[in-house]
């Protein structure tokens, strides 16, 4: 044993360019040994200015910005920039809108579980995990496409309602699609329950404590894991889901397993939710008018996105273009948890903790330095803009 | 010990991927390719311009004689613009094989 004096902590940055990670993020670790003491995420790299971009275009143009806020949660991006733009212009979609909206993120949530599953298949090492269950996943791609007429970018909702209808013959081949989805899922739990090189590298690994999930304000299936039952369609309604029997999914153990169980019974549930709104689907029409200019109003609106909370802020001012649009996507909420998930553990285990909490960077950078005159942009940490405070003060006094 | 099975099946399944570009799948029924335009029925009212989030169309003249310019590399294929035009002079094509070096731009010409 070394003295308390002798022990040397190093610092090993990870990041924001790794080949381990797919999105640029700087991990800081203070390792000791393997074992990582201390963690700090910076993960604003990649600011594109979609919320200051909001404010240049009108309520119809935004949809297909915020759509492209992320890859993944496309639907629920628009779901919940329509659901508010309603709010602000107090408007309520026909009933039918609301059922075909919760059938798009519900298929949206089944395609980023299964992805996520694979991903951390890889992250594991497990590629042919990887492999089969992408191979599976293109099953609720083709739904998607068949439904909207594209893989990523889906355009279903708008202000007012959606775009397209369901047929009642696209409506039979969702379940049918559900049905071949559930003997596949069956497949991956026996994998997850029984393959030992699968549980030995996710068991008691990256654990996080409910109250802890709690304090670090955690969200999604990273808090549900810990055992905590939170869950915006349950919690906050919206569209239709107070209509919808559904389950939270949550499991106690608040490891790797514990995110892996949630996913899959929550991709389960999501099956469920589907074939139960197109029994349900009620018939009429699919959209309304709402004016072009909206009065001035400034509401939240939230929605559970298949990472987490998603939350939007609006403002509007009379005219077409809103006046302040801001976005919290869930990303930016599990970023403390999973620093407080790292510690402890080594750093083979980085991969599959990080990946654990489903990571999609591109939505965390939120701010960024102009300056117009001199054609500068720049992004600060904590400390330097502390730092900033701190010069500022002294320079010109409270 | 939970592969062997699914291991087994797939060592006689046919591969899932296509060798694209000789085989191809068909586009699904409302895909969403290069944007076309009928001449016939455009009113030149400037709707499509107005909704278009990418600013991927410009009108060209004005009044009901307006043509349109189409920038197809900004066009993000979200077909609002086919959506809000009154008269429905706007369709979305099976085209999707789009990439270029260069920056496309289609003059719509009336006549
Ligand atoms: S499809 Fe969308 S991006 Fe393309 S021209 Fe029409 S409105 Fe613009
Ligand atoms: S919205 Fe339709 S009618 Fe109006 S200018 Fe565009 S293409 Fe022509």
């Amino acid at each position: 044993m070394l003295e308390e004096s002798e022990r040397a902590i190093f610092e090993v940055p990870i990041g924001p360019q790794h080949p381990a990670l797919k999105e640029p993020i700087l991990l800081l670790f203070k390792i000791e040994g393997d074992t990582i003491v201390d963690v700090m995420a910076r993960p604003a790299y990649t600011h594109r200015g979609v919320e200051k971009a909001t404010e240049a275009r009108n309520y119809i143009q935004n949809i297909y910005l915020c759509e492209r806020v992320c890859g993944i949660c496309s639907c629920i991006h628009t779901l919940v920039y329509t659901q508010g733009v309603e709010k602000l212009a107090d408007v309520e979609p026909p009933p039918r809108a609301k059922y075909i909206r919760v059938i798009m993120s519900e298929l949206e949530r089944i395609h980023s579980h299964t992805l996520w599953l694979g991903v951390a298949a890889h992250e594991l090492g497990f590629d042919t995990l990887f492999y089969y269950v992408w191979r599976d996943r293109e099953l609720v791609m083709d739904l998607l496409e068949l439904i909207s007429g594209n893989r990523v970018n889906y355009a279903m909702s708008t202000v007012g309602g959606v775009r397209r209808d369901i047929s009642d013959a696209v409506a039979h081949q969702i379940k049918k699609g559900m049905e071949i989805l559930r003997k596949r899922l069956d497949v991956y739990t026996e994998v997850v329950e029984k393959e030992p090189t699968l549980r030995k590298r996710v068991i008691d690994v990256g654990k996080l404590s409910p109250h802890d999930a709690v304090a670090l304000c955690a969200v999604g299936p990273t808090l549900r894991m810990t055992g905590v039952k939170r869950d915006v369609r349950a919690d906050d309604p919206y569209q239709a889901y107070d209509e919808i029997p559904f389950n939270v999914a949550t499991y106690d153990t608040g490891d790797v397993l514990a995110q892996i169980i949630v996913r899959v019974v929550e991709t389960y549930e999501a099956a469920n939710i589907i074939d139960y709104a197109i029994d349900h689907m009620p018939s009429g029409p699919i959209k309304v008018k709402v004016p072009w200019n909206i009065a001035p109003n400034e509401i939240i609106t939230r929605g559970e996105a298949p990472r987490g909370e998603l939350f939007y802020y609006f403002k509007s001012n009379g005219t077409e273009k809103p006046e302040r649009v801001k976005i919290r996507t869930p990303t930016l909420g599990n970023i403390p948890a999973v620093c407080e998930m790292l510690k402890g553990y080594h750093i083979a285990e980085i991969p599959i903790v990080f990946a654990g909490i489903d990571p999609c960077l591109s939505c965390t950078a939120r701010f960024a330095f102009i300056d117009e005159r001199k054609g500068k942009s720049w992004v600060w940490s904590g400390d330097q803009l502390r730092t900033y405070r701190r010069k500022y003060y002294k320079r010109y006094g409270r | 010990m939970a592969m062997e099975s699914e291991l087994a099946g797939a060592a006689v399944r046919k591969p899932v991927t296509l060798k694209y570009p000789f085989e191809r799948r068909d586009v699904p029924p409302r895909f969403r390719g290069r944007l076309a335009w009928d001449a016939e029925k455009c009113v030149g009212c400037g709707m499509c311009v107005q909704v278009c989030p990418a600013f991927a169309l410009e009108m060209v003249g004005k009044g009901p004689m307006a043509e349109l310019r189409y920038y197809l590399n900004r066009c993000v294929f979200c077909s609002q613009c086919v959506e809000s035009c009154p008269r429905d002079a706007l369709s979305m094509t099976e085209e999707y094989e789009l990439a270029d070096y260069k920056h496309k731009v289609y003059e719509f010409k009336r006549g």
